[in-house]
């Protein structure tokens, strides 16, 4: 199993951000993770991720333990923060140039590595400007770049397409589709179009549970549409 | 062939947080300040002409207390930078440990200080060329100081690791930097003495930069000098790696 998550649970304070989410993923499924803002989406992929430690319960990669083995899972994954932070003074090649190199790549192979990723992510002529001057999509496509670097088995993309072009988004889609073919993906999205468009599966997250876990297929026929079994599964009011 | 991993991470930080330093003005502006400054007391209140004496001890005796100020300016971004900005997330989700981005950011902190102090060396040129000073002496208060920057940006490097606010990590710094430096000055003994045994306030003493530094900018290397330095900067930047670990606790 590429991926295995058991009982994932984490408390920030007194307030409980996921409680007991589990699910398994293979390779060629695309995993579209959907939920209100604060359901806990991004800190259930942050713990995958190796960024957040959970409290209890666990995820495995290939059956190495995130949080045991944190590092040796950290090589099989390839993750997209939210935002896409990055470091605003570099360029774009001299940035992924520095995660290949902090991943232990060699210059040659950080060289290979960033031009197949820079071309699947289309950066194409602003690879040499530095990266506060580019566009939210543009950024966004660099932070893509830097989750393919090195060929990951797990995608963990924290709303991919978020701040795109209908274009660019177009293109995101594209890649995201044709690197799940042997892949595992993960994405996050508030498109339900793009749940339809591009996932194998959805995930509905409320309130820090799995509440549907499902085919976007099944979920349409049963409400629809995604629209009405989004707004009839989830509360529909804002959170804080 | 893979390199080590945790040398190839430490080289990759250390390699962007230079490049980082070097294409933004803030370094350029703290060493310039720090070379007015340097210059100013040396020559203004330490009276370097005026002492009439080939040697630089006018030089060496305030670079703790302008290091207490421009060390912890240069280190307050290599953490809470991070945190603001939340690049921190994607440095976390690579597998490098976490000591290796620790000392990959001291170390392009520690290399600002060293080019701070390369460019004071005209002014031993100038002593040179006004006398013939103990150039042994010289090397080794360099060394010493060299040393000292360390503890110093560790310090830095710890403060700024608890904290988003760059401003918050400078203050507590000097705070911090300060305390450690000044715990030596006669003042401050003096006033333990008040207080406690003699040999009580020399062993606080004894805990300060300022005393292992005394020694050293004559010219003069003792080893527990040496074996303090580094332990304060492994101290610290151990605070930093666990400070920094502590983020995946939540």
């Amino acid at each position: 199993m590429l991926l295995q998550v058991d009982g994932l649970r984490k408390t920030f304070g007194r307030r409980v951000a996921v409680d007991g989410i589990g699910f398994a993923l293979d390779v060629g499924e695309i995993v579209g993770f959907l939920g209100p803002n604060g359901a806990g989406k991004t800190t259930t992929m942050r713990m995958i991720a190796g960024y957040l430690e959970p409290d209890e319960g666990s995820a495995k990669i290939f059956n190495i333990d995130v949080a045991q083995d944190r590092r040796r899972a950290q090589e099989r994954v390839g993750y997209l923060p939210e935002g896409a932070p990055l470091y605003g003074e570099m360029t774009p090649w001299s940035f992924l140039r520095f995660v290949a190199e902090t991943r232990g790549m060699t210059r040659e192979a950080a060289r290979h590595a960033v031009r197949r990723a820079a071309q699947d992510a289309r950066l194409g002529d602003s690879i040499d400007r530095p990266i506060e001057t580019l566009s939210k999509g543009y950024r966004r496509r660099v932070g893509l770049a830097a989750a393919l670097l090195h060929d990951p088995m797990l995608l963990i993309l924290d709303e991919p397409t978020d701040g795109l072009d209908p274009n660019q988004r177009h293109a995101v889609r594209d890649l995201i589709k044709r690197l799940g073919e042997e892949r595992g993906l993960i994405i996050s999205t508030h498109s339900l179009e793009e749940v339809e468009a591009v996932c194998t599966r959805a995930i509905i997250i409320d309130q820090g549970r799995i509440i549907v876990d499902k085919t976007p297929a099944a979920l349409r026929d049963e409400h629809g549409s995604l629209e009405r079994a989004f707004a009839a599964l989830t509360r529909g009011e804002e959170r804080v | 062939m893979k390199k080590r991993p945790g040398i190839a991470s430490m080289t990759a930080v250390y390699r962007r947080e230079l490049l980082s330093y070097l294409t933004t003005p803030t370094a350029y502006v703290f060493v310039a300040v720090f070379l007015f400054a340097i210059g100013l007391f040396t020559f203004q209140i330490g009276g370097f002409f005026e002492a009439r004496r080939a040697d630089l001890s006018s030089f060496f005796a305030f670079h703790p207390w302008i290091f207490m100020v421009f060390l912890p300016a240069v280190a307050m971004r290599l953490w809470a930078e991070e945190s603001r900005s939340g690049a921190i997330e994607l440095l976390m989700t690579l597998p490098a440990p976490t000591w290796s981005l620790v000392v990959g950011k001291f170390l392009a902190a520690w290399t600002i200080a060293a080019a701070a102090l390369l460019l004071t060396t005209p002014l031993w040129i100038t002593v040179n060329l006004l006398g013939s000073p103990d150039n042994a002496a010289i090397f080794t208060a360099y060394l010493a100081s060299l040393l000292m920057a360390g503890a110093y940006i560790a310090i830095g490097s710890a403060m700024s690791s608890i904290t988003q606010a760059q401003i918050v990590a400078f203050v507590l710094a000097v705070l911090v930097a300060f305390l450690l430096t000044a715990l030596g000055l006669p003042l401050v003994l003096d006033f333990f003495n008040e207080f406690v045994p003699g040999a009580v306030a020399e062993a606080i003493a004894r805990f300060s930069i300022l005393y292992h530094f005394d020694a050293a900018q004559r010219g003069v290397v003792e080893f527990r000098s040496v074996f303090y330095f580094i332990s304060l900067i492994a101290l610290c930047l151990g605070f930093t790696a666990l400070a920094v670990d502590a983020r995946r606790g939540g």
